[in-house]
C-alpha cells in the first residue's frame, strides 16, 4: 500500500475519481485544500501528512504552482514538478520548447508592446491567432481576421494593463479541420486520446462545450507526444494537436493540471487508474 | 440548509465532500463545503473563477 495526497483548490469529479480508483487499488490517498494549507520557512516533511507523493491538481494556474514550490522545499516529490509546471502553463515558454526540441508547432510571434504587436501584424498579414500566455479553456484566445479588430483588442489590452497584457503571443491560424486532438500522456507515453469537435467556434475546447470523440493513437501522434512529454519535463500531461493540412500533426499545447472528466466517458480504458499507477510506481523509482 | 442568498433549500447531496462545490437551484450562487461533520454541514461563498483558472 502507498499513501500519497490530491492537492486541490476545487474539489471536481477528476480528484474523486483519483481519490475513489486510488482506495480501490489498495492504496491510502489524502484530498488536501490548498486554500487552508499553512506552510512555512521552518515547516519540516513530518509537520504534514501528504505521504510519499502529492498529485497537485489546483484549478488555480497561480496557487498549484507556488504550492508546488512549497511542496518541493519540503522535499516532498510533486506530480508534475514545479519546472513542468511553469513551462506548461505558459503559452510562450512552451512554443519555444517545443521548437527548440525540433517538435512541429504553429509559427508563433512574440511582441512585447502593442506598437511591436501592430507592426508584427503588419509584416505577418491575417487571419492570426492571438492568445494570452497564461490562460486555459480558450478564455482570451481570439482570431484576429483584419486590422480593425487586432487595433481594438490591442488597444483593450492596454486599457487593462495586466501584469501579462503587453506581452503578445500571435500564433498563424492552422488551416485545419474543425476538430483538435487531446492526448493524455502518461510518463511520456500517450495513454488515450479524444478529438475535440466545435460545430460553430474555433475553438475546442471541453470546458466551452465541444464534443469529445475517441481517436485512435496513431504511431506518429505516440512519438510526438512521447517527444512533447520528455522536451517539458514529463509527468501527467494533456499533448493538445491539430490537424495542419499542409504541415501534417503539430503540438499547440501541453497542459499541466490535465482535465478528463471529458475523455472518461468515451475512453476504452480507465485514467484514474493509469494515474494512479504511475504515482504509485514514481514513489518507487 | 438554506441559501444565505436568497433563502431557498439549498440540495445538498448526501455524499457532498469538503471542497465540492453546490449551487442553488433558485438564485445560482456558488457555495464551498468548508466543513462535514456528521450530518452537520457547513458552507461558504465559492470564490469566482479566475484569470488563471484551468488546465
Amino acid at each position: 500500500m502507498s499513501k500519497f495526497s490530491i492537492v486541490f483548490d476545487r474539489l471536481r469529479t477528476e480528484e474523486k475519481m483519483l481519490q475513489k480508483e486510488a482506495v480501490e487499488l489498495g492504496h491510502e490517498a489524502s484530498l488536501i485544500d490548498a486554500k487552508i494549507t499553512q506552510i512555512n520557512t521552518s515547516s519540516q516533511i513530518q509537520d504534514f501528512d501528504f505521504g510519499n507523493i502529492v498529485l497537485e491538481r489546483c484549478v488555480s494556474y497561480y496557487r498549484g504552482l507556488y504550492f508546488t514550490a512549497c511542496l518541493e522545499f519540503l522535499d516532498i516529490p510533486v506530480i508534475n514538478e514545479f519546472n513542468v509546471s511553469t513551462i506548461c502553463g505558459n503559452k510562450l515558454l512552451t512554443s519555444m520548447i517545443l521548437k527548440k526540441n525540433n517538435i512541429p508547432t504553429p509559427k508563433t510571434y512574440f511582441s512585447f508592446s502593442g506598437d511591436a504587436a501592430q507592426e508584427n501584424l503588419g509584416k505577418i498579414g491575417y487571419p492570426v491567432v492571438i492568445k494570452p500566455i497564461i490562460g486555459s479553456w480558450g478564455r482570451n484566445v481570439m482570431p484576429l481576421k483584419d486590422k480593425d479588430t487586432a487595433d481594438a483588442i490591442i488597444e483593450q489590452r492596454e486599457i487593462t494593463d495586466g501584469p501579462l497584457d503587453r506581452i503578445f503571443y500571435l500564433q498563424e491560424m492552422v488551416d485545419r479541420p474543425p476538430r483538435d486532438i487531446r492526448v493524455i500522456t502518461i510518463g511520456d507515453k500517450a495513454v488515450t486520446a479524444m478529438y475535440r469537435k466545435s460545430s460553430d467556434s474555433f475553438k475546442t475546447n471541453i470546458a466551452l462545450g465541444a464534443e469529445p470523440e475517441i481517436c485512435d493513437i496513431t504511431n506518429e501522434m505516440e512519438d510526438l507526444c512521447a517527444k512533447a512529454s520528455k522536451a517539458v519535463g514529463g509527468g501527467i500531461l494533456g499533448v493538445d494537436l491539430m490537424e495542419d493540412k499542409e504541415k501534417g500533426l503539430v503540438v499547440h499545447e501541453v497542459n499541466n493540471t490535465v482535465e478528463f472528466k471529458g475523455l472518461v466517458k468515451v475512453a476504452n480504458i480507465n485514467i484514474p487508474k493509469e494515474m494512479i499507477e504511475f504515482a504509485v510506481n514514481s514513489i518507487r523509482k | 440548509m438554506k441559501c444565505p442568498e436568497c433563502d431557498a433549500d439549498l440540495s445538498i447531496p448526501v455524499d457532498a465532500a469538503v471542497g465540492e462545490i453546490i449551487s442553488c437551484g433558485d438564485c445560482g450562487a456558488d457555495y464551498e463545503i468548508s466543513k462535514k461533520d456528521g450530518s452537520t454541514i457547513e458552507i461558504k461563498e465559492a470564490e469566482t473563477v479566475g484569470e488563471d483558472w484551468g488546465e
